[in-house]
């Protein structure tokens, strides 16, 4: 986490305890504490305060604008097929899913997309930014288009991986629901926000207290929404010196790849993908072994997407891409972020060709 | 110190292999492997299994792996399995799994890695390359290893294999393991005692209706699903009371199970086919085991041909029979029509 979130949140876990909702001094320092995070967490997205709806993470935030947008108007959804699994299944949990297909770059067919639209579609939902192999998606195109062929529906987009990345004040302007999470950007797990636009309605699918204006009931984590609000504040006060240092590692990283190792592919066009994304894959090589072998280097990368067991499952997101299979398996996601230095890249640099190498060999 | 991979199940046999090679002072690390696509919270595979492997893991203070077989094991295991069946046979999939995957895939993949070993929770021996029945006679897995070869055996350990089925628990108990009293697994792995053979099946191959008829050749019944039939099966068969009838022969090309007499499905000889010799090929006289839970029987192997010392009931085609001398594995093959 960044320092500054967890300075933040350390009193809201000790002296100042208070539930916002409660009636005493003690309950109104928390109030307090909560509505200045609400301003900053609406400041940093583009959003009212009235339009920021906390929920216990990423997923619950892309849930809530799923379920919740089409249980008041009910209908088919459409969502990109690169979608992270929280949109992904929780379009497939409501029966009537059109999956988007995506170039071989890895961005958003609007053609195709095109073709799924109708008035009676209830929800669309395209990410800012994949969290996988790191594409900028054209939303503000893809709402231009959804606008136009389906007026009614309304269209979220999954911001938790672009919001360390891109100005999503602007970028996500023109969607109806954005979802963040604290935890990508230095904040506490467990923590994320739903923008939902005024005039844009979601059925609550957690009940209760009536906390969130009636759209997300339960007592809040005011600790962890402090925290969020801090990390968010720092993360678009810092994003464009990071922003411009990391993606200078970043193509240190990969250039030093492609340059090193024989057979060795990167994924997506740079030009369209956020600074902090570097995913290669390996001719040969088997990433699960790799990610053994590099662990005891110290370079802690993944493959895949991360599944409940553990295990690392072969990857949708390139599956949707047109990667073949023998090719997906040999694939490395190599995350960098405001903690990463020139020496982590010269890390992995020096761990990565030799460990491809002594798979290829054995 | 040897660095040792600890194929971790998440049942108590791998749990307490596991645990024996960290007191013996190797370098262990274990993995879970995802073979099947198991969703549900329960069964081989599932989440469950593995958080069970994990915790033992972290009890034993070793680091854990999850690696996913999933296609492999389709490939190799399951699908040859339902082909099998579509050919009228009665696989042992298990024997494929070690085969291919236990001992194939893993083993190659922990070498590559700079893994001295693989060990597993079986039940079975391994004493300077030759293959031995565990310890524990009522739990012994000798019977679906026969596939092992010397280059395999050098790098492998059966840990448990000297230990009788208390012991490992008391040992489980002793070292305050969270598997220790797990119950055994049973059965194939990837068949689900909710759907069973037929679900499994009848999502990969077509079950065709099938005639049953007798010695003579005359229509005694009808069975719903032939490849679903195994030599040797009484119940089922569509022919009513009367005398007890055993399915003996299965014709998959005219969709005919022939049944007989007790006495018809008596034979005095199996033919096997894919021979595979632990140590170095064997003939003369020898013990054969026709599957996993049957008393060995006195035979003599000539060529692939083993012939009983006394008539025995007919090997179902497809069914390995395991060659012993005395406790140790020879080798064995599967059994032909």
């Amino acid at each position: 986490m960044r320092p500054e979130a967890v300075e933040a949140m350390l009193p809201y876990l000790s002296e100042r305890f208070g539930n916002p909702s409660g009636a005493h001094a003690v309950s109104r320092e928390a109030r307090k504490a909560l509505d200045d995070a609400r301003d900053t967490v609406a400041q940093c997205l583009g959003a009212r305060p009235a339009e920021v709806v906390f929920t216990g993470g990423g997923t619950e935030a892309d849930n809530l604008a799923i379920l919740g947008a089409c249980a008041v108007r009910p209908g088919p959804t459409v969502c990109s097929a690169i979608e992270h699994h929280a949109v992904l299944h929780a379009c497939d949990a409501l029966g009537d899913n059109r999956l988007a297909p995506v170039g071989g770059d890895g961005v958003v067919d609007l053609d195709r997309l095109a073709d799924l639209l109708d008035p009676s579609v209830s929800v669309v939902s395209v990410m800012l930014a994949n969290n996988e192999v790191g594409t900028i998606e054209p939303l503000a195109d893809v709402v231009a288009l959804v606008r136009e062929r389906a007026p009614e529906a309304v269209v979220h987009t999954d911001a938790v991986q672009g919001f360390p990345w891109l100005d999503v004040a602007s970028a996500a302007a023109s969607a109806d629901l954005v979802a963040v999470s604290a935890h990508k950007c230095g904040g506490p797990k467990g923590v994320g926000a739903l923008v939902v636009r005024q005039g844009v309605k979601v059925r609550p699918i957690i009940h209760g207290g009536g906390q969130e204006r009636d759209r997300r009931s339960g007592t809040h984590n005011v600790a962890g929404i402090v925290a969020m609000a801090a990390a968010m504040r720092a993360t678009v006060d810092e994003r464009a010196a990071h922003v411009a240092r990391v993606r200078a590692l970043r193509d240190r990283l990969a250039d030093g790849l492609l340059a090193t190792v024989p057979g060795c592919t990167e994924t997506g066009d740079r030009a369209t993908k956020i600074a902090g994304n570097c995913h290669v894959s390996f001719d040969g090589v088997e990433s699960e072994s790799l990610l053994v072998l590099l662990d005891a280097a110290g370079v802690y990368a993944s493959a895949g997407s991360a599944c409940a067991s553990g295990a690392v499952d072969p990857s949708h997101v390139l599956a949707a891409m047109g990667m073949a299979r023998a090719q997906a398996i040999g694939s490395l996601r190599l995350s960098l972020g405001t903690s990463t230095t020139e020496a982590d890249v010269d890390l992995a640099l020096a761990a990565i060709p030799p460990a491809v190498e002594r798979l290829r060999a054995s | 110190m040897t660095r040792v991979l600890a194929a971790m199940s998440g049942g108590v046999d791998s749990s307490v292999a596991a645990a024996l090679l960290v007191e013996e002072g190797h370098d262990v690390v274990g993995v879970t492997l995802r073979l099947w696509d198991n969703d549900t919270d329960a069964g081989c595979c599932s989440v469950a299994e593995i958080d069970d492997a994990r915790r033992v893991a972290h009890v034993l203070g070793i680091d854990h792996l999850v690696w996913t077989f999933v296609d492999e094991f389709d490939a190799q295991v399951v699908a040859p399995y339902a082909a099998s069946h579509a050919e009228g046979l009665t696989p042992n999939p298990c024997i494929e799994c070690n085969r291919h995957l236990k001992f194939g895939r893993l083993l190659r993949r922990a070498t590559q890695l700079g893994f001295d070993a693989v060990a597993t929770g079986h039940h079975a021996r391994v004493v300077e390359g030759r293959l031995y029945r565990g310890a524990d006679p009522l739990k012994d897995q000798s019977y679906v290893l026969y596939v092992l070869g010397q280059d395999q055996l050098r790098r492998i350990r059966f840990p448990v294999g000297t230990m009788t089925k208390a012991e490992v628990r008391a040992k489980a108990a002793a070292l305050g393991l969270p598997t220790a009293d797990k119950p055994d697994s049973q059965d194939v792995c990837f068949v689900t005692t909710s759907g069973g053979r037929e679900a499994l099946l009848s999502s990969r191959i077509p079950l065709h209706p099938g005639r049953v008829v007798d010695t003579a050749g005359a229509d005694v019944g009808r069975v719903d699903a032939l490849e679903l039939v195994t030599v040797g099966q009484r119940r089922g068969l569509g022919t009513g009371g009367g005398a007890k009838r055993y399915a003996i022969s299965i014709d998959t090309a005219s969709r005919t199970v022939v049944v007989g007499e007790a006495a018809d499905l008596q034979a005095e000889s199996v033919k096997l086919t894919q021979l595979s010799w632990v140590h170095e090929p064997a003939h003369g006289p020898v013990q054969v085991q026709t599957s996993a839970h049957a008393d060995p029987v006195d035979a003599v192997l000539e060529g692939t041909t083993v012939r009983f010392a006394e008539t025995q009931r007919r090997v179902a085609p497809g069914q390995s029979v395991v060659l012993y001398r005395g406790d140790e594995v020879l080798g064995g093959g599967i059994a032909t029509a």
